[in-house]
């Protein structure tokens, strides 16, 4: 994806035509097979499935039966750079994302160093130049150090090229600051991203709060800590005027006070995570470590709540938060293990496995919610139409892969959905014009000529 | 048919059939401990290795026993002065133990989850001696034991569980063997010391002790006093107050549990401790034949022949 705030390896635009897909693109109402090609990296011409020749200066694939999305936005991902490589880097995590049909992620500032200051973002953006597979955009810290205190020099960081600011991992515990924040944003730009959490109510909790939790003996983590925060600070944005986003909704009662906020005309909007959406605290029986995260797995009436907002747009968008371990972080008890799974290349079969395939979500809507999360940040939305960049995915809808069998993509393994058989595989991934991914077993089964 | 699974980590391991055969083979263990040389020779020339990241007195101590009475060779590895204490993860720990081959490892750590974790890291035998506040399967079945022998059948029988449930794996197994074996279970305490949804493990839940005298046996949970600094009851003296077992809440026929360390004074009533109806030195006692039972039962009996005979 192209924007002057979005960073990566600069790459020649790719020529190539990718014959007679099934083209889906909920905002150019395109639900058909056709050609369409590619030239220099925008899409130059569609056409009638067979209709198209083979341009001289590129490859044509044969895509018959295989699906041809614009391809995926990824609002929330942690890149663990700088300071926690052994985890993930720009390199490993765009690599990442392109397996799952990105073309552009946005990383949050919860590095140690924390992105709180001009020169660390700007070594970050020069890192991204180097090393980023797929386009990155980078949010800045509200406060300094995440420590909740005092704000960042935020008007120079979005100078610099923040997109917003968030201490994701953390809330912003005193309302005092937030509004400081909110008041600041007048000046800034930006949009304020929140993780909502009352550390008062989450305490010491490792899981949702509920029949799961009492069986387990696991201290809970309410739904309440979540929702009373979101409610809270969209009272704050209301009375401020400010624009702020909900990261990583996981429970009912906070999409009601998101519903509210957007009904009462407030500048809200919200994101929800495969798993959140898909899986339930039912998984954490097993006692995983890889089912531990921030917020919790929660009941199946929140998962249904979610899936309900998601259709509906109280929701806007689907985000993975990416959060890479390492093994042997993750392989100790459940109670000390870190937050957090991997998503980006399980992000799209997840939820075609689990929504799509059972009926539970149009496969349009799984489409627009999982490519309008860079919108939200003042970012183009990937289209599919002529003389737009290339943005698209290739996705065999009926390929089954089982999650783990060949390893994964990024630095760590810490994936939820690990030995679950999901359908759709991401085949080719085209990035701001450029070929980011490509499946081996698709050069495998010699399914490109060139 | 009974179902004894090849590790003893939660009471959801065993089946009732699998629960009686480990109760049946602990009363001809309890006989061996009333003998003058307190030994046989069912597991001579293995080892179990007990494996305490926590503190404990009794539940060593009588795992300790129960190997040695089944002749086996026995490693007694603490936190305090050990590898652990030098930052060993458990993963290194119980993959270097693993190198002795044990038969068994017994463990008992503050996180729940840990036996799991061990099973699948080690070849030997695993039993879990407490897993944070998850669960303590032994300690069930040493009460489930005691009963039985009381009771003959615990069936139809109603049982109060008194206290700090929250916080307690001994209340969640015994929720769960108490139920397996055919009790109705009420758990009773302060409502910020009683788990949310703990209704979805089948008992009920009181606040008040108004119905205690329907109990035919109360089974009272230690109330750690460091509780107190999270502000999940105002003060021992209130609680006391309001759910300290005494002789006055006693009521004649009802049989009174406790898993120790008794609070004396708190929980319990140093009248009611000492009543006829404590069965709280039973318990203690049964503790070596029920974890003889289950050694012998993972290492020696074969599932495989229960389920013929």
């Amino acid at each position: 994806m192209h924007d002057s705030r979005l960073f990566s390896v600069d790459q020649a635009g790719a020529t190539l035509l990718i014959r007679g897909a099934h083209v889906l693109d909920p905002r150019t109402d395109l639900d058909e097979p056709q050609d369409v090609l590619i030239q220099n990296g925008r899409i130059a011409e569609l056409g009638a499935p067979g209709s198209l020749p083979a341009p001289d200066d590129g490859e044509a694939v044969e895509a018959a039966g295989k699906h041809l999305f614009p391809a995926f936005v990824d609002p929330h991902v942690h890149l663990r750079t700088p300071g926690q490589e052994y985890k993930e880097d720009l390199d490993t995590g765009t690599a990442a994302a392109a397996a799952g049909g990105f073309c552009a992620v946005i990383a949050m500032p919860n590095t140690d160093p924390v992105v709180d200051d001009a020169p660390i973002l700007r070594s970050l953006i020069e890192s991204a130049r180097s090393q980023a597979r797929v386009p990155v955009g980078f949010l800045a810290s509200i406060t300094r150090g995440l420590e909740g205190n005092d704000l960042t020099e935020m008007a120079n960081l979005h100078d610099v090229g923040a997109l917003g600011f968030t201490d994701d991992g953390k809330p912003v515990v005193s309302a005092g600051v937030l509004l400081k924040a909110l008041q600041y944003q007048r000046l800034c730009g930006g949009v304020i991203a929140l993780h909502e959490e009352d550390p008062a109510l989450s305490r010491d909790g490792v899981m949702h709060e509920g029949a799961v939790s009492a069986r387990l003996g696991m201290a809970g983590i309410p739904s309440v800590s979540e929702s009373t925060m979101v409610a809270r600070d969209a009272a704050l944005a209301g009375y401020e005027n400010g624009r702020v986003h909900f990261q990583h909704l996981s429970c009912v009662e906070s999409v009601e006070a998101v519903a509210l906020a957007k009904e009462a005309g407030i500048r809200v909007s919200a994101e929800a995570s495969p798993h959140h959406l898909t899986l339930t605290d039912d998984v954490v029986r097993t006692l995983d470590s890889r089912m531990k995260m921030n917020p919790p797995l929660r009941s199946d009436a929140d998962r249904r709540a979610l899936v309900e907002a998601l259709r509906t747009g109280v929701i806007d968008c689907v985000a993975t938060d990416h959060a890479p371990h390492a093994l042997h972080e993750k392989e100790v008890p459940f109670e000390q293990a870190p937050m957090g799974t991997i998503g980006l290349e399980t992000a799209f079969p997840a939820l075609f496995t689990e929504l799509v395939l059972p009926g539970e979500l149009e496969l349009g809507i799984v489409i627009e919610r999982m490519t309008s999360g860079g919108a939200l940040y003042g970012l183009p939305t990937p289209r599919i139409a002529t003389g737009e960049p290339a943005n698209v995915c290739l996705v065999d809808l009926d390929a089954k892969f089982e999650v783990g069998a060949e390893g994964y993509v990024s630095r760590s393994q810490n994936c939820c959905f690990y030995g679950r058989t999901l359908h759709g595989r991401v085949l080719i991934t085209v990035a701001a014009g450029a070929v980011a991914f490509r499946a081996r077993l698709l050069a495998e089964a010699g399914a490109v000529a060139s | 048919m009974s179902r004894i699974g090849r590790h003893l980590i939660s009471i959801d391991d065993l089946d009732r059939q699998g629960m009686e055969r480990i109760l049946d083979r602990a009363e001809s263990f309890a006989e061996v401990s009333g003998r003058e040389i307190k030994k046989v020779p069912a597991l001579r020339g293995r080892t179990v290795v007990n494996l305490f990241y926590e503190a404990s007195t009794r539940t060593s101590s009588s795992f300790e026993l129960a190997a040695k009475r089944l002749s086996a060779d026995v490693v007694n590895i603490r936190s305090a002065g050990s590898s652990v204490d030098k930052g060993e993860s458990l993963k290194d720990t119980v993959q270097t133990l693993s190198a002795y081959d044990p038969a068994a490892i017994v463990i008992r750590s503050p996180h729940a989850g840990a036996a799991q974790l061990v099973a699948g890291w080690t070849p030997a035998a695993v039993i879990n001696a407490g897993d944070g506040k998850h669960e303590h399967p032994t300690q069930a079945l040493l009460d489930v034991f005691t009963l039985r022998r009381r009771l003959g059948s615990l069936d139809g029988t109603r049982i109060w569980i008194v206290g700090d449930v929250l916080h307690s794996r001994v209340a969640r197994s015994n929720i769960l063997a108490l139920q397996r074996m055919g009790a109705n279970v009420t758990v009773c305490g302060p409502p910020t010391l009683i788990p949310r949804e703990i209704e979805a493990l089948g008992c009920e839940a009181a606040v008040t002790l108004d119905r205690l005298e329907e109990a035919d046996v109360v089974y009272v949970l230690r109330m750690q006093k460091e509780r107190m600094h999270d502000a999940f009851v105002p003060s021992l003296r209130e609680y006391a107050v309001r759910y300290q077992i005494n002789a006055a809440r006693l009521r004649p026929g009802q049989l009174l549990m406790h898993p120790g360390p008794v609070n004396r004074g708190v929980e319990l009533s140093a009248d009611a401790i000492d009543s006829p109806q404590a069965l709280i030195g039973e318990q203690v006692k049964a503790g070596v034949a029920v974890r003889m039972a289950v050694l012998y039962e993972l290492l020696v009996g074969s599932p495989a022949l229960a389920a013929v005979a």
